[in-house]
Formats: structure tokens, C-alpha cells, sequence
């Protein structure tokens, strides 16, 4: 293995090589998004239970205000992204599907990017739970699109104990290049952040873990680093999924999370870049997330590019910002082309966790007509978790779901979609995997 | 601004170019230039038998899907390839009304019946052999001197037999194979005849180094596992070697072994077929490797000169078990899949 990995670069087996499609976005900086003229604040953003308002119709807010309190531990808090005038706590549209509560701000004409609200801490004299306190009073989720709450991740179960703090800087989803950006003009931010979460965790180490075709990013990192400091950067291959947690585990420490266990059962807690930057700048300041990268592109986009967004920006308002027209582009997809998913209605909001806005056309000249399977191994060739997609795939055909997951290691597939990308015979396989899963789940039930 | 229609689709929304057709229609192309070379070889006489087949299979398939309702599944290239295939492997004189009963019972029996394209436990084309060795054994062993001076403007004699008769060979056109004249007479033919192709033998088998680049040719355009192939000749060629270096005397040279006979077009073209082998990486080395050693032994101690054939459909018949017992390990977990 060790010969074999200086050779092709460290990464786990099998996965796939979609292009990369970030020419567009890569190589031009961060702009910023100007305020749109009413936000909407979906009070559940993250995983957990959602947060709960701390305002009323017609109360006035200052940008970066708190708007909503955490309702327990496994909660994060809201604040304002805009200075305004609370229209009302109302049922609006979200990319998660069905209409939920969110608190709708009038941008007041005038608005300016400054922070008015924050509450400083010395992070030298807090200790471990109230460090962790402090991360959750800040709101801040994961930015690479899961939206878990970065306290809850860097708080560990009782017995278990965290040697390596894994930096996810891969960004290996097609057209993003949010991290990318992120780590080349936010170095530093992205370091403190590492330090503060290391510090949380009790981690002696971490590893930055960046994709190949980031050059100019590890060599950013590299030099503001210490050789033989804590942390260092891994060069992975560039290859899909290896940004998935447990594939960069894999592929940077040869460790394997067990199956139906998480990374902090082997000493493994992994954050995103984006979310280390925002914690090394926001936590020293005690300010509240209100805005974050967001790669906007894709073949219906005239001004691809990366903006800092104010969170709640609605979708329609951004599109129109980055030169959307509308004619060509059918598939929006909040996140990227592999993982994301697609919005049905552009009043939706950008959320603490949409890392990309990728606008596809209508795939028509493609014949995606199904075919029989050809048993051309190709799925399993590209399986990261190495299952059988294609055997898997014949028994979802005839709704075998129990034998799937029983004999068949269907609640390991974490749906990156590899076995659809190659399918030659375009079986859904991960759509139907998708529809097992959440069967067999009901069915416990 | 809001665009004419929001597509609702689930991830992943890229797909990696490249189908079914596409796969077997680049098959197709790879084993034209065979065809061709054939015709060059054996004449006219070749280029009916190709045509038969082909037109006998696609209609098979043709007429089957009409029978069962279905939407016909003939544009998908794959019954051309199975006519292909099967009138390579059969010899230039084979007449053509057995050539057609031949791909009419591999289409049929081998494809068909096991529920169509992706569902055949054996490769359709070798089952069409197989039925025409064991139907016509005379026929399927009279073989035809390469590059006749009339083979373009004259049929061979036992081409155009009316059907359901069985034609005697003709001296003036008959010759034996490599194989043949090494296991029943003992005469060694020299390797680069073999790879060249200039040797009476089967339709498509004769020249090694053509299938062997129109086979490199689908392994670049990623349409063919080549692990089969090599492991096919990989292990033909260690087991040849193993006798050779035990009686030089007696056993012919590994190269030979490797150049004669179908062995070449065998392993490229029919036990690369995907739907037949196993689909785990560590399942195709095992298939290749069985095959190959088990077409050395049915040619060194069979009552045939040519084993590939055999060879495969066992490895094909095999294949379910050793996909089996190869099922890659899932991440996480110490144990392989135990798969039903």
C-alpha cells in the first residue's frame, strides 16, 4: 500500500472521475452579495430540532442580532443577516420540501455590512463545555452541506477520545469551488478555526485533508504552517466521493469507521474547511453565522462566480444578481451536481448549509431510457463502499428490500450516487437505494 | 426569469457518457475488421456464413420479442454481435442452412429463454457452437485452404448444401488446422503463420495479432475488462509452459498454444462477455484463469483438438459460484458480503 499510494496519491478504493467544471469559479475571488430586499429565516437550517424565535411582527433588528434561540442541546440559534423590520414569523417555501416556520426580515433601505451585535470572549480562559457553549451561541452548522451543528460534532460522547481532528478541504462535488476560495483567502481563518476546534475536541493533531487539483490551496496552507506543528495538509487524489467523511478518513489516516459506527468511535472527528473558517473568525469576535460562501454556476449562470451571501437570501434574488435567464436551465440544484438536490420553486432561501447553486440544463439529447442490467461491473467498480449495486439493483427491481439490507449492506451506502453516474444501462440504482432505505426504515416503525 | 419549467430530479444529476448501444455497437466495429479479414482469407464462402448468422440471430430476436409482446430489442446491436461471433468460430465450408439452425438455437435457447439481453447464463454465440459440434460433427471439422485462388467467385462446395443434407468434403478445398495436424499428426506450424493467420482454421481465429488489436481496441475505449483476456492467455500460457518444460518432445511450445486454435478470439471476444462472467474483480481473475487453464487441458488430453470453446461455457456455468464466493468487502466491516 505504501509504495502504491506515493505513486497515485493517498485515497480509498474504487469511487469515480466526473470532470471538474470549476474553470468558471475557481480562479476569481470572492465577491460579495448585496442584500436582497427581504430575507427569510427558516427557523429549522440544520439537523436537530428547530430553533425558537426571540422576536415579534414589527420589531426592528440589527444585522447579526440573535433572531431565534437553540431549543436544547441538539439546536442551533438564528441571528439576523440584515439589519430590518420583522415581517412575520410565516410558513415559507424551503429546499427541504414542505412549507416551514421562518421569520421574514424587511432589509431596511441603506442597510451597511457592518456587525452591530457580538459578544467577545477570551478563549484562552474558557474551558472545554463552556468553549463548546460558546460554538453553539454562535450558530454555527457544517458548511459542507450536511448543516450538522458544529457543537454537537466537536462535543464527544463520554469514553471515547479524539486523537485527529480530519480538515475536509477536498470539495470533490463537480462546479463547487466555495472551499477552494476559502482556503486560499481565509488561511488564516481556517487555522484559528482548526486550533479552537482542536482545543474543543482535546486532539493532539490534524490533517487538512485537499484534493490534488488544489495546488495553489495546499501550498497556501503549507506555508503558513509549521513542518512539525499539529497540523499538517494530506494530498488526496482528486476522485468522487472523496470528500465523504469516511472515504478521507480512509484515505488519510488507512482508518475504517465500523460499519453503523460514527468517526469519534476511532478517535476521527471531521469538519469541513468552510466551517473552520467561519469559526476561526467568528468565535474570537462572538459574532453569529449570517452569511457564507456559495459557489454559483453551471451552463445557465452568465456570471459564475463565489459570493458571500447573506443567509436568507432567496434564491430568486441571487439567481438574478449572478445573470440567471432562465431559458435554457431547468435543473436548479442547491449543492453540487452529485449529491445536491433540486429546488422546485426559487422563493426558497440560501441556508446555513447550500454550498453551491448549480444551474444544469435540461439533460434531453441523452436517451436515459432504462435498459437491462448488462452485469458490466462497472457499478461495482465504482462502489466506494464496496457493495454490489448491481445485485442490489435487481432486488429493489422486485422490491426486496428486507433481503437488501440484511444480506446485502443496503444501510452502508451513503448514496453518493457513483452506481447511477456509470450505470451504461441508466438503472437508477442509487434512487431505488434511496427508496429501500426509507421503506425499510418505515417498516421498523 | 422564472424558467419555463423546474425540472424535479433526484442526485445524482451528472451522468458519465456512454450506454448499452454504445457499448455494443463499438463491439461491433472491433470485430469488422476481423470479418473482413476473413473474407480476404476464405472468400465468399466466408462472407455468407457472416451474413447468415447475423441476419438468423436478429431475427430470432426479432421474432421472439414480436412473440412475447415486447418492444423489440434488435437496435441494442447485441444479437449482431452473437451472429458475429458464432459464424467466426465455425469453419468457412460449414453450410449455411446448419449456420443458420445454429444461431437460431443460440439466440433461442441461450438468450431468450433465460429472459433476454443481460439475463443469459451463456454466451448465446458459443452455445450456437456448441449445438452445431454436437449436431454436425463432420461439418464442423472440415476445414478450407486459405487464400484459394477462386474463393471469390466460386462457393465452396458444401456452402451451398440443401438443407438437412450433409455435404461430403471435397479434397481439392479440404486442409487440416494447426491444431489439428499437431494432435493428430504431430506437425508443429510455426508462430508466425499463427499470428499473422495465414492457416486454415475456423472463419475468424486464424490471425492472432488482428484480434488481438481489435481487442486492444475496446479495452482503450474502456468496453471491455481486460483483466478476462489476460487472464485467459496469462493462464493458458503458464499451463502450456508447465508441460512443455515437462516433455518438450511431446507437448507443442506455449506459444503456439497461445496463437492456434480460437484460443485468441475465444478469449477476447467470448469470455469477455460481461453478462456471462462475474462482475467482482477478484471473481473475473479467478474465471479468466479457470478458463484458460481448462482450454489447455481439453486440448492436451480432450478427444478434440480445440478446447476454448468448452472452456468458456464452463466458466460461464461457473460463474454465479465464484461471483459468490468473491463479493468485495463493504467498508467498515471485517467480513465479506455473504451474498444469497
Amino acid at each position: 500500500m505504501g509504495l502504491l499510494s506515493f505513486l497515485t496519491g493517498l485515497t480509498f478504493p474504487r469511487g469515480v472521475h466526473p470532470p471538474g467544471l470549476k474553470e468558471d469559479t475557481r480562479d476569481k475571488p470572492i465577491r460579495r452579495l448585496p442584500f436582497a430586499p427581504r430575507m427569510v429565516m427558516p427557523l429549522q437550517q440544520h439537523f436537530g430540532r428547530p430553533a425558537r424565535p426571540l422576536v415579534v411582527k414589527h420589531q426592528e433588528v440589527l444585522r447579526g442580532q440573535p433572531i431565534a434561540e437553540a431549543d436544547g442541546f441538539q439546536s442551533a440559534p438564528l441571528h439576523a443577516p440584515v439589519t430590518g423590520v420583522v415581517e412575520g414569523i410565516e410558513l415559507m417555501s424551503t429546499a427541504r420540501g414542505p412549507k416551514t416556520e421562518a421569520i421574514v426580515i424587511r432589509t431596511a433601505p441603506g442597510d451597511s455590512q457592518a456587525i452591530h451585535w457580538a459578544q467577545p470572549r477570551d478563549l484562552e480562559r474558557l474551558n472545554r463545555p463552556q468553549l463548546i457553549q460558546a460554538i453553539q451561541e454562535i450558530g454555527l452548522v457544517g458548511q459542507g452541506g450536511a448543516a450538522f451543528p458544529t457543537h454537537m460534532k466537536l462535543s464527544v460522547p463520554d469514553g471515547y477520545d479524539i486523537d485527529t481532528l480530519v480538515v475536509n478541504g477536498c470539495e470533490c462535488e463537480p462546479y463547487l469551488s466555495a472551499d477552494h476560495r476559502i482556503m486560499l483567502e481565509q488561511t488564516d481563518a481556517v487555522i484559528a478555526g482548526i486550533l479552537i476546534a482542536m482545543k474543543a475536541l482535546g486532539a493532539t493533531r490534524a490533517v487538512i485533508g485537499v484534493e490534488d487539483d488544489k495546488p495553489d490551496a495546499i501550498a497556501a496552507l503549507q506555508a503558513r504552517l509549521d513542518k512539525e506543528g499539529p497540523i499538517s495538509v494530506g494530498k488526496v487524489r482528486s476522485k468522487y466521493p472523496q470528500g465523504s467523511e469516511k472515504m478521507l478518513i480512509k484515505a488519510l489516516l488507512r482508518r475504517e469507521v465500523p460499519s453503523g459506527h460514527f468517526p469519534y468511535h476511532i478517535g476521527v472527528v471531521v469538519n469541513n474547511v468552510g466551517t473552520m473558517a467561519q469559526l476561526g473568525t467568528l468565535l474570537p469576535r462572538g459574532e453569529g453565522l449570517v452569511e457564507r460562501v456559495v459557489t454559483v454556476a453551471g451552463p445557465g449562470i452568465t456570471r459564475p462566480g463565489n459570493y458571500r451571501v447573506p443567509i436568507g437570501t432567496p434564491l430568486r434574488y441571487l439567481l438574478q444578481h449572478v445573470g440567471f435567464t432562465g431559458s435554457d436551465a431547468s435543473h436548479i440544484i442547491l449543492g453540487g451536481p452529485m449529491m445536491g438536490n433540486t429546488v422546485s420553486s426559487l422563493d426558497v432561501p440560501i441556508t446555513k448549509g447550500v454550498s453551491g447553486v448549480v444551474v444544469l440544463p435540461d439533460p434531453e439529447e441523452q436517451d436515459l431510457r432504462i435498459q437491462p442490467c448488462i452485469r458490466c461491473g462497472r457499478c461495482v467498480e465504482a462502489c466506494p463502499v464496496g457493495l454490489n449495486p448491481s445485485d442490489l439493483g435487481k432486488l429493489a427491481a422486485v422490491r426486496r428490500y428486507e433481503v437488501m439490507e440484511e444480506r446485502y449492506h443496503l444501510n452502508d451506502c451513503f448514496e453518493c450516487g457513483c452506481c447511477s453516474y456509470v450505470c451504461p444501462s441508466n438503472i437508477p440504482l442509487v434512487q431505488y437505494f434511496r427508496i429501500a432505505k426509507s421503506l425499510n426504515r418505515e417498516r421498523i416503525k | 426569469m422564472t424558467p419555463l419549467k423546474i425540472e424535479l430530479k433526484t442526485s445524482p444529476h451528472l451522468k458519465q457518457a456512454g450506454s448499452v448501444e454504445q457499448i455494443m455497437r463499438h463491439v461491433t466495429y472491433a470485430l469488422l475488421p476481423i470479418c473482413a479479414f476473413s473474407v480476404y482469407h476464405f472468400g465468399i464462402s466466408a462472407l455468407a456464413l457472416l451474413i447468415t448468422s447475423v441476419v438468423t440471430c436478429v431475427l430470432t430476436e426479432h421474432l421472439f420479442a414480436k412473440l412475447s409482446g415486447k418492444r423489440s430489442s434488435v437496435s441494442d446491436f447485441s444479437a449482431v454481435i452473437t451472429g458475429l461471433l458464432l459464424a467466426l468460430t465455425l469453419p468457412p465450408s460449414f453450410p449455411l442452412w446448419m449456420a443458420a439452425l445454429s444461431g437460431f438455437i443460440g439466440i433461442a435457447l441461450a438468450k431468450v429463454m433465460f429472459g433476454g439481453m443481460g439475463y443469459n447464463l451463456f454466451n448465446p454465440a458459443l452455445v450456437g457452437r456448441a449445438f452445431a459440434q454436437a449436431a454436425f460433427p463432420v461439418s464442423v471439422s472440415t476445414w478450407t485452404v486459405p487464400g484459394h485462388p477462386d474463393r471469390f467467385t466460386e462457393f465452396l462446395p458444401s456452402t451451398l448444401a440443401m438443407p438437412f443434407t450433409t455435404p461430403a468434403p471435397v479434397d481439392a478445398w479440404t486442409a487440416a488446422t494447426p491444431l489439428a495436424q499437431w494432435k493428430f499428426e504431430g506437425i508443429h506450424v510455426d508462430a508466425w503463420s499463427l499470428f499473422t493467420g495465414m492457416t486454415p482454421g475456423s472463419v475468424g481465429e486464424t490471425s492472432a495479432i488482428l484480434i488481438l488489436v481489435c481487442g486492444l481496441y475496446l479495452i482503450a475505449r474502456g468496453m471491455m475488462n481486460w483483466r478476462i483476456p489476460a487472464a485467459v492467455l496469462g493462464s493458458a500460457f503458464v499451463t502450456a509452459s508447465v508441460f512443455y518444460w515437462m516433455d518438450p518432445t511431446f507437448y507443442p511450445t506455449p506459444w503456439f498454444v497461445l496463437l492456434s486454435g480460437g484460443l485468441m478470439l475465444g478469449a477476447m471476444f467470448m469470455a469477455s462477455d460481461m453478462v456471462a462472467s462475474p462482475i467482482t474483480r477478484s471473481g473475473i481473475w479467478i474465471y479468466g484463469i479457470l478458463i484458460g487453464f481448462l482450454a489447455v487441458i481439453i486440448r492436451f488430453f480432450g478427444g478434440l483438438p480445440e478446447g476454448i470453446m468448452y472452456a468458456i461455457l464452463l466458466g460461464n456455468a461457473m460463474a454465479p459460484l465464484i461471483e459468490r464466493v468473491t463479493q468485495p468487502r463493504p467498508y467498515g466491516s471485517r467480513k465479506r458480503r455473504d451474498a444469497a
